[in-house]
């Protein structure tokens, strides 16, 4: 077994991510079958092989494409903010944060 | 009822054959009459479309010219943005999503003349082959409507097989461009990672996904990827690359050109039917003078497990943004971390919630070094077969899936082999290079099958004249 019970409901945690019982034991089921398939990697020796991160190489992006510093305006904050399930303009509002 | 072609758009407008007004029109009693059994849009925008289709027309009368996409009737995949559209990425989560502004692809067809049709049906946030994925119901694919059209970008695809659209924008993270249009007989391409700005597509896997088109031929496929392709300021991978015209160069001889067969490509999984197709079409290229080289990609079978590492982890990040803050649903508590587990529980799918599991998984401490650094090596080792072969070969030709389309429901209960149908085309996702599905024949007397053609990182003329001069010489009806 790759994935147990106690690991999906740790994974979930950390992912804010309400399962239910039944889900839970499907995902881990299904989850752990793709963990075992995966597992084929380890046929590869791959200690001397750089890890790739990234399609392409720093000439084609972070150097070619880094524009000047510079504040520009942002004219659709309003707009955004009508997307906001709560909001109170120019704000979001959410549950409370902390307990008094 | 034919399909129209881009070129016939042009002309007809032109000689004021129809207006813009009567080809959109036309196309949404097209789509009044089919999209109700298809499900291939979610939502239409006839404000925005007649709007656009009147302008063309003011341009037609007065004599002025033309752009280069005057009044052609596009459909969008609902994972790019659009302004004042709702865009759900065919999930609960972002039901009444309205962006304040448009994608960039989105932006260039229009100013480039086209008419936005609606947005189409996809699989949750992009995570599927089958289209089923989707929290808005599956698409049924139009060649044969018990059978799944593929995905993610099934709408899209179904859209321009059933003429709905003229052409379309998907998007391909692990071959949901070129698959479903395998599945639905359509050519569809990827180009090159970088090659068209992502600025305003709602995230899925930022290393892989990439947007391209979908068309009824290889010549409008060139002329949607040169108007969509190219810098923009608002996405830092897209590239500076100079953008040919793909429509100008389609015609270039593709005689002495030597393409790759990779042996790894045609082993067991595959229909026997699907590879005498291919085997076909590989004469077809033979005809046409080129030199067929026998290949070897010793890492393909390695490609579906780094997939699953690299996109699943890359999801759970960027879908970490639906928080119930922002945007989208909200499932209200007097807490904010119970409020964010509970919008997160209730407003994604299985498919999604299944993927950020494995994706936190091989993120997390522990785990990191055993999957996802190895999945980035072994990443590494895809990518160094396909340049080793370019070295040796112009292009490399294999099928783009293994089975036609299967029906619906077939594969939903084993994601692991529904993750198996995209095995010939997540090697060229992670490894960044161009490639297309053109339709090659028809087995079991509907079912397309698709041909999928591979280029070398921004070789995108070369494999637009490959498919152009493939279509030309009857590859679709082999």
């Amino acid at each position: 077994m790759k994935i147990s019970r106690e690991e999906v409901v740790r994974v979930a945690e950390l992912a804010y991510l309400d399962l239910s019982e039944t889900e839970l034991e499907t995902y881990r089921k299904q989850v752990d079958e793709i963990l075992e398939y995966i597992g084929k990697l380890n046929e590869l020796d791959t200690t001397s092989v750089e890890p790739m991160a990234q399609v392409l190489t720093d000439d084609q992006t972070a150097d070619a494409t880094l524009r000047e510093d510079v504040e520009v305006p942002c004219h659709g904050a309003a707009e955004l903010l009508k997307q906001a399930p709560d909001p109170e303009p120019p704000y979001f509002r959410v549950p409370k944060v902390i307990e008094r | 009822m034919t399909n129209w072609t881009i070129d016939g758009v042009k002309e007809a407008i032109a000689a004021k054959k129809i207006s813009a007004r009567e080809l959109a029109a036309e196309h949404y009693s097209r789509i009044a009459a089919r999209n109700p059994e298809l499900n291939a849009f979610l939502v239409l925008s006839e404000e925005r479309a007649y709007a656009q289709a009147d302008r063309i027309d003011a341009l037609v009368a007065i004599g002025k010219p033309l752009p280069p996409l005057a009044g052609v009737p596009i459909a969008i995949k609902d994972v790019l943005s659009t302004r004042g559209t709702t865009t759900t990425c065919g999930s609960k989560i972002l039901e009444h999503y309205v962006p304040p502004y448009d994608a960039t692809a989105v932006e260039r067809l229009e100013a480039a003349g086209a008419v936005l049709l609606g947005k189409t049906n996809c699989d949750e946030f992009a995570m599927g082959s089958s289209n089923e994925n989707s929290a808005y119901g599956p698409v049924l694919n139009p060649e044969a409507t018990d059978r799944i059209p593929g995905g993610s970008s099934g709408g899209s695809a179904a859209a321009v097989a059933a003429g709905l659209a003229v052409a379309a924008l998907g998007t391909d993270t692990g071959g949901s461009i070129r698959q479903p249009g395998a599945m639905c007989g359509v050519p569809a391409m990827m180009g090159s990672y970088g090659r068209v700005s992502r600025y305003g597509l709602i995230a899925f896997a930022s290393s892989l996904d990439r947007i391209g088109p979908f068309a009824n031929n290889a010549r409008d496929v060139a002329a949607v990827l040169r108007t969509i392709a190219g810098r923009d300021a608002n996405d830092s991978t897209s590239t500076t690359a100079p953008v040919p015209d793909y429509v100008s160069e389609i015609g270039k001889s593709v005689a002495g050109l030597r393409i790759g067969i990779p042996k790894e490509y045609f082993g067991e999984g595959m229909d026997p039917e699907v590879r005498k197709k291919i085997e076909a079409g590989i004469e077809v290229l033979k005809k046409l003078g080129c030199k067929m080289i026998d290949i070897q990609m010793p890492h393909t079978d390695y490609a579906i497990a780094v997939y699953y590492i690299i996109a699943t982890a890359e999801a759970s990040s960027n879908l970490a943004r639906y928080d119930g803050v922002r945007y989208g649903l909200r499932v209200n508590d007097d807490s904010l971390l119970a409020m964010y587990r509970k919008t997160r529980g209730a407003g994604f799918g299985a498919e999604v919630k299944r993927r950020i599991v494995l994706g936190t998984f091989v993120l997390s401490a522990g785990y990191y070094d055993a999957y996802y650094l190895k999945g980035q090596k072994v990443r590494a080792l895809i990518a160094r077969d396909f340049r080793d072969a370019f070295s040796k070969v112009d292009a490399i030709v294999t099928p783009t899936s293994p089975v036609p389309a299967f029906k619906l429901g077939e594969r939903t209960n084993d994601p692991l082999q529904m993750y198996l149908a995209d095995i010939y085309t997540v090697t060229g996702s992670l490894a960044g290079i161009p490639g297309i599905s053109v339709p090659c024949g028809r087995i079991y007397g509907k079912l397309p099958v698709g041909l999928q053609i591979f280029g070398p990182a921004f070789g995108e003329s070369r494999v637009l004249q490959l498919a152009h001069a493939f279509e030309q010489a009857g590859g679709a009806t082999v």
